[in-house]
């Protein structure tokens, strides 16, 4: 499939994975929130939260997960993961819950939320790979 | 039909995931690089999933009940405040150093590697800890 058509159909699909939540579940697809929430035990009504959560690994664990290039190693892993668990709660959202799902509900907070983290996210990688002088 | 429902949504959502790419750190980060080797296919997988969430959203608005008949839980909070700006950007610096968000760092589980055991670990006690700073009513 050619790249560009690839990354549009990931996105219809991670749309309609939204969709159906929201529609038949009446949830947020927010991974953040909902990971949290399973981590602290709950579940959800017929642990609706956990199905989301083995639904998501399923395709990767029978399809397999394709490359994964890392951009460090286990220390800048456990220093990026603390900031991505500790912000994501602190802030409400990640990029499914602000991202998809909140800017697909035309919400400010979420509009904002998404600013933030992709300009933040932008500088981080401008300033790894390029320094702060070029 | 909670349980299955929500089987098949995390299915979709995680297969987007993967075919789009999200779950390589190296193709998330070469779409931060906006001053670099910029590739920007994933405007195109973000601007996708819009598209297609967008009208279920507005119909669940709308409605105000699922298909089912059972209660829409939407966020109904609008302040812009320091916790959605200051947790915004701290994710947004993990993001950009390991180019992993919470839904890729859950897939690469599955290929039981020590990088993704240690984010997502690390991903799971900033989560615990966010509930010092900020104390929410349950």
């Amino acid at each position: 499939m050619n790249p560009l058509l690839q990354s549009l159909v990931g996105g219809l699909l991670i749309g309609a994975g939204s969709a159906v939540l929201l529609l038949a579940n009446g949830r947020v697809a927010g991974i953040s929130g909902i990971a949290e929430n399973v981590l602290k035990g709950a579940v959800g009504e017929q642990g609706w939260r956990a199905a989301f959560l083995i639904g998501l690994i399923l395709p990767a664990a029978v399809l397999g997960l394709g490359p994964v290039q890392q951009a460090g190693g286990p220390v800048l892993l456990a220093v990026a993961g603390l900031l991505v668990g500790f912000g994501t709660r602190l802030g409400s959202g990640c990029t499914s819950g602000h991202g998809v799902c909140g800017l697909a509900n035309l919400s400010r907070r979420s509009l904002v939320a998404t600013l933030t983290f992709m300009a933040v996210a932008m500088l981080t990688v401008y300033v790894v790979r390029h320094g702060w002088s070029s | 039909m909670n349980f299955l429902t929500a089987l098949i949504a995390g299915v979709l959502f995680g297969a987007g995931l993967l075919l789009s790419g999200m779950t390589n750190p190296a193709t998330v980060l070469s779409f931060l690089d906006i001053t670099g080797a910029w590739n920007p296919a994933l405007a195109l997988t973000m601007g996708g999933a819009i598209a297609v969430a967008a009208p279920a959203f507005a119909l669940m608005r709308r409605r105000g009940q699922t298909l089912t008949g059972e209660r829409v839980d939407l966020p109904d909070r609008t302040r812009i405040d320091a916790p959605l700006l200051v947790g915004s950007a701290l994710f947004g610096l993990g993001w950009g150093l390991a180019g992993i968000c919470p839904g890729p760092g859950l897939i690469q589980l599955t290929g039981l590697g020590l990088h993704a055991v240690v984010f997502v670990a690390a991903m799971a006690v900033g989560m615990l800890l966010s509930g010092f700073a900020k104390p929410r009513p349950r």
